[in-house]
């Protein structure tokens, strides 16, 4: 789960990490108040999205007078921003940050990542911030600095001191940064974070170190225990249909084809994706309906796979171990006959319960393409696409004869 | 014996009396495994599919001198019921659950480094399949029915993939001696090449079909130490082929944020290290099949 920059900021600073006066604010009048309140005369105002680069893309603004300040938060607010992270379709700003600005001397990057080479979480720096790290990596690949965190002790002050002292800095600048670097440390630790970046890390004219972005990616898996993190969730930075399938207890990615799948198991998920790519089709998403799914969750699959236009076939192919094909086969009749479905449907069943679940089809009265392998399912659902034909359920009257 | 587990294996399930587990386990006992015992702290004393049942897994072992466990136990309590198996004595360690968080695995994984290595019990999982030895015993949710008793090793990070693999080879003859599901979690109990040099030194074992997908470094990590170190063959494919950078495809770890996490870069690899890539999931069985019968590396050496 991401969260914004204000929000990380104010995590982090609860556990000590020092960040330059601001607010969150929803308003242009808001954001005047708050840069009053705030005073020095020198403000950013940043818009709130889940996306870095938002500078490049003109979503961070420097002002100087309350005026200039409304007329930043007034163009921001509403406005669409479009980076190289938030995809052609951009996202919109709803939320702006407004922050003291500081007169930077350095620039430092920070980030916390659990490491999956070492299964431990790596802490890195470098001493040119501001960019992002894969064009640090790109550039001066020497310059990175790496501590890895022992789990049962956690992070000690020596190793804050091995990437302060390595970056360059002067004693005092060392001793806040030492704060900053521990900090973020526990922060990552105690609300099972799997990504905390602090870029940058600055150091001011006058000797603070202060962390001037922050972004931080939390543990699905553990928000079950963070109540705190979980309710920082925007759902209006997320894909609808992604919150829809969370509701379900599905995996569900949209990607640009036009042939929809449900598939149980990720990896034949993305298998299935494969396969249609090789058959000369185009996925139009990722689903992995997971274990022991019922009835109920199947149709709900099959409602958000035809929720997307671009589907003209929809894929269904599971293999099932801690699933029932029976099981399967009757989400599959419930969602066809409670939803209408215009588009062919192909299904290929195999595994456990697999003849009961391909009879239930085939006595459904639906028009369901049935497939034996992985190859013709997707040969089948390719062919689907250049061939018309409608598998709406038949008329009580057709079924009836 | 096989890999990991046979017929005569000792095995306790963890959180034995949950629905799933119930499911499982039943079909497991079914299939010919020789399952003792159940663990449900609470409900010590009970039996259970007509098994006892024990509060811990010490007492469980302690009673019935299992060597193996499956867990099946609810993700918020699965991190202390691995370690509870590995302080038991347990040697084979079988977790199923998904969504376990990943700083518990790391913790986990920490604390399996206080057993010196030849007492070090063998994790596998979680959020994975399991381990089958077909026609012997299984510990995991896999279809029995699907694998024919073989010489062909499997390891997949997928369990869904590795039962595609297991039917296409049936299809064409082709038998399993052991499958193992590592799972799809970022930090997971053993590794691609865990388990292919167990594959490697099984003298039941004549070939590895092996089956990653996106993110993190194992696939290549192993891809690369089988060049140098196997002389059986081994058929491999990296699912993901199409998935979007930066997006988390179902599995916590599948998900592509580095350099080298790409389907296409880890098929590469495997390729330039003397590995057989299947050109597509639809031809695993295939690819294997030819892979069988070319003459091997070590043939060709005697």
């Amino acid at each position: 789960m991401d969260i914004h920059e204000y929000q990380a900021k104010e995590l982090l600073a609860g556990f000590g990490v020092a960040v330059p006066k601001g607010g969150v604010v929803y308003t242009p009048d808001q954001a005047v108040y708050r840069a009053e309140e705030i005073g020095g005369g020198r403000w950013v105002v940043k818009a709130q999205i889940h996306s870095g680069a938002r500078g490049k893309a003109g979503g961070i603004k420097l002002c100087t007078t309350p005026e200039e300040v409304r007329a930043a938060a007034t163009e921001l607010l509403g406005k669409k921003l479009v980076t190289h992270q938030t995809g052609p379709a951009g996202k919109i700003v709803h939320r702006l940050y407004i922050e003291a600005a500081v007169p930077i001397r350095r620039e430092l990057y920070i980030g916390l990542v659990l490491d999956r080479r070492s299964e431990r979480v790596c802490v890195v720096a470098a001493p040119e911030g501001g960019m992002e790290i894969e064009e640090i990596a790109a550039r001066s690949p020497e310059t990175i600095l790496r501590e890895v965190i022992e789990p049962a002790v956690g992070m000690q002050p020596f190793q804050a001191r091995e990437l302060s002292f390595g970056l360059g800095l002067s004693a005092s600048e060392m001793n806040q940064a030492v704060k900053a670097i521990l900090g973020a440390y526990r922060a990552f630790r105690d609300l099972d974070a799997t990504m905390v970046e602090i870029n940058p890390l600055a150091v001011t004219e006058t000797g603070q170190v202060l962390a001037l972005d922050a972004k931080m990616q939390f543990d699905d898996n553990a928000l079950f225990r963070r109540a705190s993190v979980a309710e920082l969730r925007d759902y209006a930075e997320e894909d609808p249909r992604d919150a829809e399938a969370a509701k379900h207890g599905l995996n569900y990615i949209a990607l640009e084809g036009s042939i929809g799948c449900i598939v149980n198991g990720a990896g034949l998920a993305m298998a299935t994706m494969d396969m249609i790519t090789h058959a000369g089709g185009e996925p139009a998403n990722f689903l992995d309906i997971g274990g022991g799914a019922s009835p109920e969750r199947v149709a709900a699959a099959f409602r958000l796979v035809l929720s997307d236009p671009r589907v003209r076939c929809v894929l269904v192919n599971i293999f099932a171990g801690i699933n029932r094909c029976d099981w399967v086969a009757q989400g599959i009749i419930q969602a066809a006959k409670d939803v209408n479905v215009p588009v062919p449907i192909v299904a290929r069943l195999a595994g456990t319960n697999v003849e009961q679940g391909r009879a239930l089809l085939r006595d459904s009265g639906l028009r369901i393409v049935s497939a034996d392998t992985l190859a013709e399912a997707a040969e089948k659902a390719v062919a689907a696409l250049n061939a018309p034909h409608s598998t709406r359920p038949m008329r009580e009257k057709e079924k009836v004869s | 014996m096989s890999i990991l587990l046979d017929g005569t294996t000792r095995v306790l399930i963890q959180g034995f009396t949950g629905d799933k587990a119930s499911f499982h386990a039943k079909e497991a006992i079914d299939y010919g495994t020789n399952i003792v015992a159940g663990v449900t702290p609470g409900k010590g004393g009970t039996t259970h599919l007509g098994l006892p049942v024990f509060d811990t897994v010490k007492a469980a072992v302690r009673a019935t001198g299992a060597t193996a466990s499956g867990i099946f136990v609810p993700a918020p309590f699965c991190a202390d019921a691995i370690m509870e198996a590995a302080d038991a004595g347990v040697q084979l360690i079988v977790c199923i659950t998904d969504g376990i968080p990943a700083q518990d695995m790391m913790r986990v994984k920490r604390y399996m480094l206080r057993y010196p290595r030849d007492r070090k019990p063998t994790l596998i999982g979680p959020n994975c399949a399991g381990v089958i030895s077909p026609g012997k015993a299984m510990i995991g949710i896999m279809p029995g029915s699907i694998y024919t008793k073989g010489r062909v090793g499997i390891v997949s990070r997928s369990g869904t993939l590795g039962y595609e693999a297991a039917s296409q080879m049936q299809a064409l003859g082709i038998g399993v001696s052991t499958s193992v599901g590592i799972g799809g979690d970022p930090i997971n109990g053993s590794s691609f090449v865990d388990m292919m040099v167990r594959f490697e030194s099984d003298d039941e074992t004549d070939a590895v079909m092996m089956i990653g997908e996106i993110g993190g470094p194992q696939e290549a990590e192993a891809s690369i130490w089988a060049g140098e170190n196997m002389s059986k063959p081994v058929v491999g494919y990296v699912a993901g082929l199409s998935a979007p950078r930066g997006r988390r495809m179902g599995h916590a770890g599948a998900i592509i944020s580095a350099f080298g996490d790409s389907a296409h870069e880890k098929a590469e690899i495997m390729r330039n290290s003397g590995l057989t890539v299947a050109p597509s999931p639809a031809e695993l069985g295939l690819a294997m099949k030819q892979a069988l019968a070319k003459p091997t590396r070590r043939a060709a050496l005697a």
